[in-house]
């Protein structure tokens, strides 16, 4: 899957990698980010 | 989103930590919700989805941002399953 120009749902938790870690790293790949949320379930 | 945006060119990221939750998070966003709770459930978005570890993903990630954002997180996740998980997910067979 090449992101490069993909539109990303960045789906991140709080016990694993957050949303805006995600999006910080898809953007360097040349990906825009259309939802960036960080959930927590504790 | 998927309906004011479209799916085309959509791709889902997860930054989930374990086997399971990718797995719940991966058929939410292609099937639909699998515990017919959400407001996706019976949505079938058919999204591609990913972790942010999977290799394919994390190639074409900058190095230095990738080390700084996911890097410790990375070495407790149990990356292996997680994969094996949305690789299923993908093929339609979870």
């Amino acid at each position: 899957m090449d992101l490069k120009n993909k539109k990303i749902i960045a789906l991140g938790e709080r016990d694993g990698v957050p949303g805006s870690a995600i999006s910080l790293c898809v953007r360097s790949a040349g990906a825009e980010v259309v939802l960036d949320v960080t959930h927590c379930f504790v | 989103m998927a309906d004011r945006l479209g799916t085309e060119g959509m791709v889902v990221i997860l930054g989930t930590p374990n086997a399971e939750s990718s797995r719940l998070y991966g058929l939410t966003v292609t099937e639909g919700d699998p515990s017919w709770a959400g407001v996706l459930a019976g949505a079938n978005l058919n999204l591609p989805v990913y972790h942010i570890t999977e290799p394919e993903i994390k190639a074409q990630i900058d190095p230095g941002i990738y080390e700084d954002q996911v890097g410790l997180t990375e070495i407790v996740l149990d990356t292996d399953e997680i994969r094996e998980a949305l690789s299923h997910v993908r093929k339609g067979d979870a």
